[in-house]
């Protein structure tokens, strides 16, 4: 009888109270409670699905019934360069997109710059949408062809997610959080470093994510700065009315941008913080 | 260190001098020239209606808002003259809900503060498990959760674990138990008065809660609107002697029911009811509460902690007393207030709660008649004392007006 009551008012310093126990019932965390099932299952089924369709289109390249053209085209060594060179082209600008955003979104959100958040963000707001392929050219009309020229279009295009993302994650941060710490004596910027970042890590890496996408897919149109990448072959096949290596080489583009989609997840899963 | 009566103390005296907060754009000030001095190793809880500026006062002291005008000094330093970080290092400061930072675990979030004056880490160690150990938590069982795997209670232990860390002699607390729920917040306060009681700590606390600045505080400061302040004085003061009718108002009108936060469950005398020891023999117990007229038993492990309460129906079903477990046995603090003893009897089957010591040794028990009789016995009492006063009154006011009366 006395001893099914669940609520004991004053008991003090008894290292299991009921309140306890409740709380010690509960196993630990663990990926699965911290990650939603879907996200498990993409993680899980994206990779097979790019697989299986690479192997499909080594199979067709091998079995298919091609011209030269096509054959010169598709051949496998200019094939890889074209992929290498995309994959450079998006992580070159990825990894200034990141370099320039976070800082940019950090300092937006700290002290009178703040103020200057809506038309920074209004100004990457319309930069996004402006058709790409536009900003591509005009970005060649003033800074010429080329590689870095194709870097900077990539950069501008990639910027606006990452940016907002960084904004809006640190503005998320429990403002209780941020002056718990700054009552127990840590620096305003031990609180940005070991505070505020961590806990707005999950939604800047989903805007990394998110850039990182934009630009795998853009890179298509560098082709026609010179600048390569997978547009080559694509922009081949239409120019040459090859439609077998127009399809091929947009079904190489989409497969590219499913595998850097999941390696963006990965990264998000990799950095999010524990206990959150 | 300031309080010559008391060597225990290691907390420090914390002086306002005419310190004013006014915000831009605001016609009256938020603080108006508040002056007060807190006494080293004490509670003082500031209390008042919302906006009056108790917060503000509050933080004005750590200096997470700086004052207008005026000073603060801890120990007789005036607070400007540290940087803003090494004065909050030397102050805890626990917030509602603990406010702990969820992707740290409970032994990271504790070790802020130490990590920050630079210790090293065995020290670090220790002393997080010292404090766990402290604020009640199972050190080895609690140390690598985080913050979300902990009920509210005990992220709020946490929090207070963090305040507590680098030992500092000034502790602010801002409405600390304010999002638990009733039950668990009588517990932390409990938990907070023994850990005081060791310690001897400056704790200054902003409340909402009458009973809680009642309960807690060793003084209690009744603000007005812009922090002027209505009473500063003992809680036994206030509640005998309100200064002015806001204070009246603000206590309430039950202040004969607010004397149950006041008295402690020590104050009443306990009733020795039949105990029996685990393991021995059951029809010698159930014997012997017959010879007293008891229809149950207090079941005393072998280090004398009470482990059930049993009828002797429940004894008659086996040889000998059984074991029970004591950590789920609801059991009364000798230092908790009648208020707290009234709710564990009204959710005990018995009409009565088993009262124990710090140790969880066993005392006796407390029934609702023991409370009544002692609600009664104060009544009384202060029903004398107002008729002496009365009494005390009307002889002066003869001898006063008597003079003129014969001219």
């Amino acid at each position: 009888m006395s001893t099914t009551t669940p609520t004991s008012p004053t008991v003090p310093k008894t290292p299991d109270a009921p309140e306890a126990d409740r709380a010690g019932a509960r196993p630990r965390l663990r990926l699965r409670d911290r990650v939603e099932a879907e996200t498990i299952g993409l993680l899980l089924v994206l990779p097979v699905l790019v697989v299986v369709v690479f192997l499909g289109y080594v199979w067709w390249r091998q079995t298919a019934d091609l011209d030269s053209i096509e054959r010169s085209a598709l051949a496998w060594p200019a094939i890889r360069e074209q992929i290498v060179h995309h994959i450079e082209l998006t992580v070159v600008s990825s990894v200034i997109v990141v370099a320039v955003a976070v800082p940019l979104g950090i300092l937006l959100t700290r002290g009178p710059a703040r103020s200057f958040a809506p038309v920074v963000v209004g100004i990457a707001n319309a930069g996004q949408a402006a058709p790409s392929i536009g900003l591509v050219a005009l970005l060649a009309i003033w800074l010429g062809i080329g590689f870095w020229t194709a870097i900077l279009a990539l950069t501008l295009y990639g910027l606006l997610p990452v940016l907002r993302n960084t904004i809006t994650g640190l503005d998320g941060v429990d403002p209780t959080l941020v002056e718990a710490g700054r009552g127990i004596g840590m620096s305003a910027g031990a609180v940005l470093l070991r505070i505020e970042l961590p806990l707005a890590l999950p939604v800047i890496m989903a805007g990394i994510r998110t850039a990182l996408v934009l630009v795998v897919g853009t890179a298509a149109l560098v082709t026609f700065i010179g600048a390569g990448g997978l547009g080559d072959s694509l922009v081949a096949g239409i120019n040459l009315f090859r439609f077998k290596v127009m399809i091929a080489s947009a079904l190489l583009i989409a497969l590219l941008a499913l595998l850097v989609e999941w390696a963006g997840r990965v990264l998000e899963l990799v950095f999010r913080p524990k206990g959150i | 260190m300031t309080t010559p009566q008391n060597h225990a103390v290691s907390g420090a005296e914390i002086t306002l001098d005419n310190v004013v907060k006014r915000y831009a754009g605001q016609r009256t000030s938020a603080v108006d020239s508040l002056s007060l001095t807190i006494p080293a190793g004490e509670i003082v809880m500031f209390i008042g209606p919302s906006g009056c500026g108790k917060t503000t006062s509050l933080k004005m002291i750590n200096r997470l808002i700086e004052p207008t005008s005026g000073s603060i000094s801890i120990n007789g330093e005036d607070i400007r003259t540290k940087s803003q970080d090494e004065l909050r290092r030397r102050i805890g400061y626990v917030i509602q809900g603990g406010s702990l930072f969820p992707h740290m675990t409970v032994a990271r979030n504790i070790a802020i503060v130490p990590k920050l004056l630079g210790w090293d880490k065995k020290r670090i160690a220790t002393r997080v498990d010292e404090l766990l150990d402290l604020v009640g938590l199972d050190p080895a069982r609690y140390r690598d959760r985080y913050p979300r795997e902990l009920s509210g209670g005990q992220q709020q232990r946490v929090g207070v674990a963090r305040g507590l860390a680098a030992d500092p002699p000034v502790i602010l607390m801002d409405e600390p138990f304010g999002a638990v729920d009733p039950i668990t917040r009588q517990r932390l306060q409990d938990e907070l008065l023994s850990i005081q009681r060791e310690l001897h700590k400056t704790i200054v606390m902003v409340t909402h809660d009458i009973d809680e600045a009642i309960k807690l505080g060793d003084r209690v400061l009744i603000l007005q609107d812009g922090a002027k302040v209505a009473q500063y004085d003992t809680p036994e003061a206030i509640l005998a002697a309100p200064a002015n009718d806001f204070v009246d108002d603000f206590v309430g009108s039950g202040s004969a029911l607010k004397q149950l936060t006041l008295a402690r469950v020590s104050d009443l005398e306990f009733t020795r009811r039949s105990t029996a020891k685990v393991g021995e023999s059951s029809t010698e117990a159930i014997a012997r509460a017959e010879q007293a007229g008891d229809a149950a038993v207090v079941v005393l492990d072998a280090r004398n902690r009470p482990v059930a309460w049993r009828f002797l129906r429940q004894l008659r079903r086996h040889d000998t007393i059984q074991e029970g477990d004591w950590e789920s046995l609801v059991t009364l603090d000798e230092r908790a207030t009648l208020n707290d003893a009234l709710d564990t009897m009204l959710t005990s089957g018995h009409g009565g709660a088993i009262v124990c010591d710090g140790r969880d040794q066993y005392l006796g028990v407390v029934d609702f008649d023991s409370v009544t009789g002692h609600m009664r016995a104060v009544e009384q009492e202060a029903a004398v004392h107002q008729e002496a006063a009365a009494r005390h009154n009307a002889v002066e006011d003869d001898g006063l007006t008597a003079p003129e009366a014969s001219v």
